[in-house]
């Protein structure tokens, strides 16, 4: 699991609003998509996925303000290790 | 920071902006450490995120029939426009190569301008909490960025002609009942904007250690 937190944007900066979502809840997404869109003062600012796997959820909707540190969303990583399936078993 | 400038002279907006997302491409894969695009637009209203076309006080039709089109653009901040009396300043910089800091951004970008228009005798201000750079209660520059990636887009605009400040009455810019102002208009006196470039180009290099 993964935890896409907003971080520092400088000095003075304790907060920023959602204003776009570049995925839904459930949906794949990879390290380094662009995930969220915040605003703040005459700046946007893109934050990207930290890791591979499923958007499991979200606790900011657009038009939210967050502050520097909190959780925005999280994302449920692919396993690395290889999943093991059995060999069908032949009546 | 080294950067390349680009100096694209009247420019259509839409091909400056397909123009920064290129180069934002090539400063992501190392291709280029940075840039800076000196350019002029035709007349556009442009909309930040933050935004609303209820801060276009213009009619369609009266757009229309000045050939001024609007396009909603992914940087901060409301409404503004632009238009050949300006220069745009499009600085496509990796920020994780100093320091990852948007406020410092923000007010290096106002540092470039104020001290561009103190190299033409005019002493200029920030206001707290009004991003963009002040004559008096009167705004001559406009900053409005996006960051991905710490990559910077979009970026600044600077009023330079006097005869380019009537199609502001059109909006209400930046959201706020402001009146704008421009080089020429402070200082009673046509600018060649080649000197402009060239005194934007100087600041930009001392203020971001090119």
């Amino acid at each position: 699991m993964a935890q896409v937190i907003l971080p520092k944007l400088g000095e003075g900066i304790d907060q920023a609003t959602v204003s776009y979502w570049f995925f839904k809840v459930g949906q794949k997404v990879k390290a380094e998509d662009d995930l969220v869109e915040l605003v703040t003062d005459k700046a946007t600012f893109n934050l990207p996925s930290p890791a591979s796997g499923t958007l499991s959820e979200i606790f900011f909707s657009e038009g939210d303000a967050v502050r520097v540190g909190e959780v925005l969303a999280v994302i449920t990583e692919e396993s690395n290790f290889p999943v093991f399936r059995p060999e069908p078993v032949c009546n | 920071m080294h950067f390349k400038i680009f100096d694209l002279g009247l420019l259509d907006f839409l091909q400056a902006w397909d123009l920064q997302k290129q180069i934002f491409a090539a400063v992501k894969n190392n291709y280029l450490p940075a840039a800076l695009l000196l350019c002029r637009h035709g007349p556009v209203i442009t909309i930040g995120r933050s935004g609303s076309r209820g801060n276009i006080l213009a009619s369609a039709e009266e757009l229309a029939s000045r050939g001024i089109f609007c396009y909603e653009v992914e940087r901060g901040g409301d409404v503004t426009y632009h238009g050949p009396g300006q220069i745009m300043v499009y600085p496509i910089f990796n920020l994780c190569l100093g320091r990852k800091d948007l406020h410092l951004y923000l007010r290096s970008l106002e540092e470039v301008a104020i001290r561009l228009l103190f190299d033409f005798d005019l002493r200029v201000v920030r206001r707290a909490g009004l991003t963009g750079v002040w004559s008096g209660k009167q705004k001559i520059a406009s900053v409005g960025v996006g960051i991905k990636n710490w990559i910077t887009l979009h970026g600044m605009s600077i009023n330079v002609k006097k005869n380019d400040l009537d199609n502001f009455s059109l909006i209400r810019p930046c959201g706020m009942n402001i009146e704008m102002t421009s080089m020429e208009t402070l200082l009673n006196t046509q600018i060649d904007l080649d000197l402009i470039k060239t005194s934007l180009t100087f600041q930009f290099k001392k203020i971001f250690g090119a």
